[in-house]
């Protein structure tokens, strides 16, 4: 059974002074670091980017020659997908020691244009379905999230909830974006971008890298640090990037692969101690959470009241300030799952949550369009 | 067409391929093209070699009626695409053509505030270069 036995960030959010492989670099190092594993042990490298051979790429600059080698790019998703890939190489023993690393200076290379001023992909086949009408990539989670307000009357005030509680997280999180705590009537006068959401139910925009290393149980026994066992994983897609194409746009990936992941970890959703879901806009935790059935479609706007996803709350979510509040450079799907690991060692970034022992994790990627979800312990099944 | 603003660009223009040039050349004929499958009778957008349900490669284009009903919207406040920037505020919509399939478009020719889910709406061209014109859509009162 496979673990994770290092994991690690960067100095987010901001590396003018680096290179996106330089960000790789730094937070590869600290992940090996943390796990006590030196680079000589490492047999697996798995990452993933917007370039083809990207991870080859990678272990070329680091210096690797690895006999176990993933890349699979499900966007924001990918992470939890080259976890459970490089799970799968290491129980079958094909690997021992697998690094997966994240990097990027989106923020000092093309600033906060991100989201909304994208070139888009060209015109041309599938891609024209979507992509002459405008539409931003704010624009089309706004479009679930508008049909999820008309369905179900869930408020915009119900969204913000999800990004003051994000914020409150933030605040104490050294390294985050943002961390002036802001209230429900801040993010409704925050001005929309894509109705009906508002600046501030959007990530940032950031630099950084994130970094884990899996390794099987047997291996972690004489390592730093007590490791997250991966107890359970799957993924799941409903289309590419044409959110016309998503059968049901009030139903993601989610659906599919969480319950999956659970079946798999055997675990039910009442053992959850922390959640780690991919924050891109507040809608997309909203989803998110009734998709892998915390409570019924369409639930979602009142579950979130009252604090629900508050770290002293009964569903502590994002527990480092996610991408709403944190850091949002890119694909960020790695900071999940070092912040879920963190948790279970009782070492949390800004909010701790006492006594984690399972921590489910959820990323989204694409326009609503993949998931991944892994479940992680502090102890073996 | 009319004179765009200063430092705007004309609307992005799709790129037909094999799969799309049939959609993209009824456009210029005004009329708005679905693909059905002869078999199983599943009409699709975007243009494909097989069809989604039953996997036959026996498609044809049909012309749909261009009605249809707004399946949700939202309102682009920031683009900064010269394309799209003079545009501000306008409507993306999803849109579930009575022929079928759910398509992307723009709503225009209302205020956008008064574009809402559930409202009727119909097809209207606008061309955007040799080889094609944009299906956008009116509301149809």
């Amino acid at each position: 059974m496979a673990v994770i036995a290092g994991v690690a960030t960067t100095d987010y959010p901001h590396h003018p002074e680096l290179t996106e492989l330089g960000v790789h670099a730094i937070a590869a190092d600290r992940a090996l670091a943390d796990a006590g594993l030196s680079w000589d042990e490492v047999d697996g490298y798995a990452s993933a980017g917007f370039f083809p051979m990207h991870a080859v790429q990678l272990c070329e600059y680091f210096g690797l020659n690895p006999k176990y080698l993933d890349e699979t790019n499900t966007g924001g998703s990918s992470f939890e997908v080259l976890v459970e890939h490089a799970a799968h190489a290491v129980d079958r023993g094909h690997a021992e020691v697998v690094l997966i690393t994240y990097g990027s200076v989106q923020l000092s290379q093309m600033g906060r244009r991100l989201g909304t001023g994208g070139s888009g992909p060209p015109p041309v086949g599938p891609a024209a379905a979507d992509a002459v009408w405008g539409n931003t990539l704010v624009g089309n989670y706004a479009l679930a999230a508008a049909r999820h307000q008309h369905d179900y009357g869930t408020t915009s005030e119900q969204l913000a909830e999800i990004a003051v509680t994000m914020r409150d997280h933030a605040s104490v999180n050294p390294l985050a974006q943002y961390r002036d705590p802001i209230t429900i009537e801040d993010v409704m006068s925050s001005r929309l971008v894509a109705d009906p959401l508002h600046m501030l139910d959007c990530c940032v925009i950031s630099d950084g890298g994130a970094a884990c290393v899996v390794t099987s149980n047997e291996r972690a026994r004489d390592l730093r640090k007590s490791p997250a066992h991966i107890l359970g994983a799957a993924h799941a897609l409903t289309h590419h990037l044409n959110i016309s194409q998503m059968p049901d746009i009030n139903v993601t990936a989610a659906a599919q692969c969480g319950p999956l992941a659970l079946e798999r970890a055997g675990v039910s959703l009442a053992d959850v101690d922390v959640l780690q879901v991919y924050d891109s806009f507040t809608i997309t935790v909203l989803l998110t959470l009734e998709d892998l059935g915390f409570c019924g479609k369409g639930e979602g706007g009142a579950f979130v009241e009252g604090g629900r996803l508050r770290w002293d709350g009964p569903l502590p979510t994002n527990t480092d300030g996610g991408g709403l509040s944190a850091c949002h450079p890119g694909m960020r799907g790695m900071f999940l799952i070092v912040e879920a690991v963190r948790q279970l060692r009782g070492e949390g970034t800004a909010r701790h949550v006492a006594n984690a022992e399972v921590a489910l994790v959820h990323g989204t990627g694409g326009m609503l369009s993949t998931g991944a979800t892994l479940v992680l312990g502090s102890h073996a099944p | 067409m009319t004179t765009l603003p200063e430092g705007a660009k004309p609307r992005v223009a799709p790129i037909p391929d094999a799969e799309s040039a049939p959609f993209w050349s009824g456009t210029l004929e005004g009329k708005l093209l679905v693909q059905e499958c002869s078999v199983c009778g599943r009409r699709q957008l975007y243009g494909r070699s097989l069809c989604t349900n039953c996997h036959s490669s026996a498609l044809t284009w049909i012309e749909a009626s261009g009605r249809g009903t707004i399946y949700s919207r939202t309102i682009i406040r920031q683009n900064p695409s010269r394309s799209f920037k003079h545009l501000i505020p306008f409507v993306v919509a999803l849109i579930d053509l009575d022929d079928g399939p759910r398509m992307m478009s723009n709503v225009v020719g209302t205020p956008a505030e008064e574009v809402n889910i559930g409202d009727r709406v119909r097809v209207t061209f606008e061309p955007v270069s040799d080889a094609a014109a944009l299906p956008l859509f009116e509301l149809d009162r």
